[in-house]
């Protein structure tokens, strides 16, 4: 991350929320920006992912439709060969607040996949091409495959982005909710999938607790073909797949921070209306206007 | 729920109610015309701001329910079937899910304002008995409810808390099994917890009533921590403390809001995200944040039963406060010693609540015991002693002393005003 | 407050303009609240998502009416004879409680689509029964419906109601 978006990320945030948090974001993104290293009580020396910059972050955070189509698409070509998406329906490509597929691109998609329907009238299940309504199906028909051939069952990715995060640590974690840091779990995906530094260890990563990943490192420069001319390297996949990945756990995150802006603006509106008739009813007390209905003390 | 009815009715049907239930005399004479000390600060705000958290958590229960299932085979989905699906599901979800911590915040800082001002003694101690009951069942109606969505933690955490019950001496492991009604945490568990956690939630609305009522016999407490003595010292609770109370809940409301819009996981466990898994346990199991201080009392004893049995005594020895305390002067601000106990126990309690998200682990261990022993050495050894040793400052002549100090003198010509001088 | 600050006073002040303004802000706000509520009842995106079925009709031998689900409901699906078709146009329109051609109901005259749920009060009702060939009788109420699905003799007010639906090929038939 530039010092230039980490300046403008800050002087934005201080403009947008113009409230006592913005001076706490400032302070607090230049400080996660220095990995600090193995402080937290774990044994184990684990580098702290670094903070990067999400389209997704901040108060009118949202997600980028071409990011996110080229998330899906290293989804499909890498990931998907171990990793189910079995809470993704096809139909949500269509979100407009996500990936915002044409229907006809949706549907294209759905039907590259078989779908293991029935019984019919014969009592057979059976294979038919996937529609808007279902959802990815997993490479493997079940765990146990799964675990036979890898020795492991690849997490279901529909939820990685919140189930994955790391130490914060004093005081960060105190000033998170104020300056609103919720990407640490696509900030760890992507230290995940970057961290793979060792060349002799394709099962080593540097942000893996323990280090001894059973992925071994699933990305590499070219693997996937990018059409709209983002670079193909192995840093933008993981960019890619990360914001792709919190879209998948998070797909309301748009219109959540959307509502949010009007409700809270009400509240302050409404907050302040409250202070100025508090105000007024209470300055009686002291104006000495009359008290008509003085209650009387107790008996 | 006390005092003299002075509501006339002024409408037909209010009359023709009102003769037959007089429950319009009732809400006027408790929340219209119901005297309350002037001097009341924003920390008094808090008893109106749970009432609402309370029946905005029902509100959104009740909405979460209509499309949740007890099954631990679809528990997990449907939570996720809420958050993607239902209209608005994910507000509801994240405003339940969040509403339950800022009622423990709400919770916590009420019953701190409860301890700085005394409000426990005579002749509050039923009130701040029944306090300790809504209190009691907040715990077990939001454990209850951390279960349902069925993650890791909603599995290990229910693992271990009904484990605790295999501590009794004897029939703990009947206890246990009778609890889970199986041989471990599954679907049945599941499925009572979801039964009870609907259950509680207006069983403390019916404690809050009787909590109200015990508050209207006395009257509130006052930052001064002595008793109206006239009408000065008082003001009806409408206009002026349904204003000061709507605006303190407005302000509240956006701290709720803030949470929910923007960061709606951050009190969670990234772990719940995981669905339940009966055969691997998650490397760092913690409860929610309102947990943390019990949960460090009870791993800091190295015993089964001792750790069960500190962490309840721990939250039951709050019921013994109002005789544990033996000062009979009330509010902190007229108490040197106390003042200062009282804020080391705060930091005390925030420490705990700290060591117990730490691992049980090196200097965290050793920081665990010291602060339990001294969580009970102050409600058994420092309350019952400072109450003979301390010298309280002099206390002020009346309520609209202590507000308008040398004003004071002014206000009589004002005052003769007033009905029921 | 509102009341309290006009009794003082009979004209609109500041002040009264403050306690309307606070009132009214407050009751838009509990206003708004009050949509989700509501529309978390509504249908939710898979009830919606899962609108269409398809089904094989390839095998349904003439003079036979299968029944499928469709949105949780019952959906008949009748492959008519020659004779029940003539019969079902043949009435004249005039004569029915609710007119409608048999033409105006079906896409292929021996393909007859209707959702089983009789207009009545939403009893599933028998088909191949009741006084017309190829037609459906209600045994809640007795209401009889015709080849056509119209309603004929009984409480019921309306004909049963057509999907949207569309042929694919002759095999196939997709509902929704």
């Amino acid at each position: 991350m530039s010092h230039c978006s980490l300046f403008g990320r800050a002087l934005g945030l201080a403009i947008l929320l113009a409230s006592a948090a913005s001076t706490g974001s400032a302070f607090a993104a230049g400080a996660s920006e220095t990995p600090s290293g193995a402080q937290g009580p774990h044994a184990l020396a684990i580098d702290i992912p670094a903070r990067q910059v999400w389209s997704f972050a901040g108060p009118f955070g949202k997600y980028d439709p071409a990011q996110l189509q080229r998330g899906l698409k290293v989804y499909r070509e890498v990931c998907s060969n171990c990793h189910s998406l079995k809470m993704v329906a096809f139909r949500d490509l269509m979100s407009p607040d996500g990936p915002n597929l044409t229907e006809a691109e949706a549907r294209a998609i759905a039907e590259a996949y078989k779908i293991k329907d029935g019984p019919n009238d014969a009592g057979e299940m059976f294979e038919r091409p996937g529609r808007l309504s279902d959802y990815f199906p997993w490479a493997f028909p079940n765990e146990q495959t799964a675990r036979a051939a890898f020795g492991a069952v690849p997490p279901d990715m529909s939820l990685l982005a919140k189930a994955r995060t790391y130490e914060r640590g004093f005081p960060l974690f105190l000033l998170d909710p104020f300056i609103q840091y919720q990407e640490r779990g696509v900030d760890y995906i992507y230290a995940l999938l970057t961290g793979y530094t060792n060349d002799k260890d394709p099962n080593w990563d540097e942000y893996f607790p323990g280090h001894k990943i059973a992925m071994p490192n699933p990305l590499s420069d070219g693997a996937v073909d990018y059409a709209d001319g983002a670079p193909k390297t192995v840093q933008q996949y993981a960019k890619d797949i990360s914001a792709f990945l919190m879209w998948a756990a998070e797909p309301k995150l748009v219109e959540r921070k959307r509502i949010g802006f009007r409700v809270l603006v009400y509240l302050a509106v409404f907050a302040a209306l409250l202070y100025l008739v508090k105000r007024k009813i209470w300055a009686r007390l002291h104006n000495g206007a009359s008290e008509a209905h003085r209650a009387q003390p107790p008996a | 729920m006390s005092g003299h009815p002075t509501y006339v009715p002024k409408s037909a049907a209010a009359r023709w109610l009102e003769s037959r239930l007089p429950i319009l005399g009732l809400l006027h004479s408790s929340f219209v015309v119901f005297p309350n000390p002037r001097n009341l600060n924003y920390w008094w705000t808090f008893g109106g701001i749970l009432s609402f958290m309370l029946a905005a958590q029902i509100v959104t229960g009740v909405v979460l329910a209509m499309h949740y299932t007890p099954d631990a085979r679809l528990a997990f989905a449907s939570i996720e079937h809420i958050m993607r699906d239902v209209n608005y599901g994910w507000l509801f979800r994240y405003m339940h899910a969040n509403g339950a911590s800022m009622f423990f915040l709400a919770l916590y800082i009420h019953m701190f304002r409860g301890l700085y001002y005394g409000s426990y003694k005579a002749p509050r101690e039923v009130l701040w008995l029944l306090g300790v009951v809504i209190f009691l069942l907040s715990i077990a109606t939001a454990f209850l409810g951390y279960v349902l969505p069925w993650g890791q933690m909603s599995f290990w955490g229910a693992t271990v808390i009904t484990s605790l019950f295999s501590a009794i001496p004897f029939v703990g492991d009947y206890v246990t099994t009778w609890l889970w009604g199986g041989y471990a945490v599954d679907s049945a568990t599941l499925n009572r917890f979801f039964a009870l956690h609907y259950l509680l939630p207006f069983m403390i609305a019916g404690v809050v009533v009787l909590h109200i009522w015990a508050l209207h016999v006395p009257g509130s407490n006052n930052p001064a921590g002595i008793e109206p003595k006239s009408g000065k010292d008082t003001l009806p609770f409408h206009p002026y403390f349904t204003v000061k109370d709507g605006f303190a809940l407005a302000c509240f409301l956006i701290f709720y809001g803030w949470f929910v819009f923007y960061v709606p996981n951050y009190l969670g466990d990234a772990d719940n995200y995981i669905e339940a898994n009966p055969l691997q346990t998650p490397v760092h199991i913690v409860p929610e944040w309102y947990y943390l201080p019990f949960y460090a009392i009870l791993r800091s004893i190295p015993s089964k039963i001792g750790g069960a049995a500190a962490m309840f005594s721990a939250v039951l020895i709050i019921a013994f406060l109002p005789w544990l305390d033996t000062s009979r002067v009330k509010s902190a601000a007229y108490r040197p010693l106390y003042r200062i106990f009282f804020w080391i126990f705060v930091a005390c309690a925030l420490l705990l609540g700290y060591v117990g998200s730490q691992p049980p682990e090196g200097g965290y261990v050793l920081a665990a015991r010291l602060l339990t022993i001294y969580y009970f050495v102050h409600f058994l050894v420092i309350l019952p002693l400072l109450g003979l040793i301390e010298r309280p400052q002099p206390l002020p002549a009346t309520i609209a002393d202590s507000v308008l100090g040398p004003q004071a003198q002014v206000l009589p010509a004002k005052a003769t005003q007033m009905p029921g001088q | 407050m509102e009341a309290s600050a006009t009794a003082d006073e009979p004209t609109p002040t500041r002040r009264d303009f403050l306690f309307i303004a606070t009132g009214a802000v407050g009751v838009v706000g509990a206003g708004a609240a009050v949509w989700p509520l509501i529309d978390q009842m509504n249908p939710d995106a898979t009830t919606l998502a899962a609108a269409s079925t398809e089904v094989d009709i390839g095998n349904i031998a003439e003079g036979q009416i299968v029944t499928i689900k469709w949105r949780g409901k019952p959906v008949f699906i009748s492959h008519r004879t020659q004779a029940e078709i003539e019969a079902a146009r043949a009435v004249p329109i005039d004569e029915l409680p609710d007119p409608a051609t048999d033409q105006s109901r079906t896409q292929k005259p021996e393909w007859l689509i209707v959702i089983g749920i009789c207009t009545h009060l939403g009893c599933v009702p028998l088909g191949n029964d009741g006084p017309f060939q190829g037609g459906y009788f209600c045994p809640c109420h007795g209401s009889v419906y015709d080849a056509s699905g119209r309603i004929r003799q009984g409480p019921a007010p309306k004909n049963l109601a057509v999907p949207p639906y569309a042929f694919d090929g002759d095999a196939k038939v997709k509902i929704g």
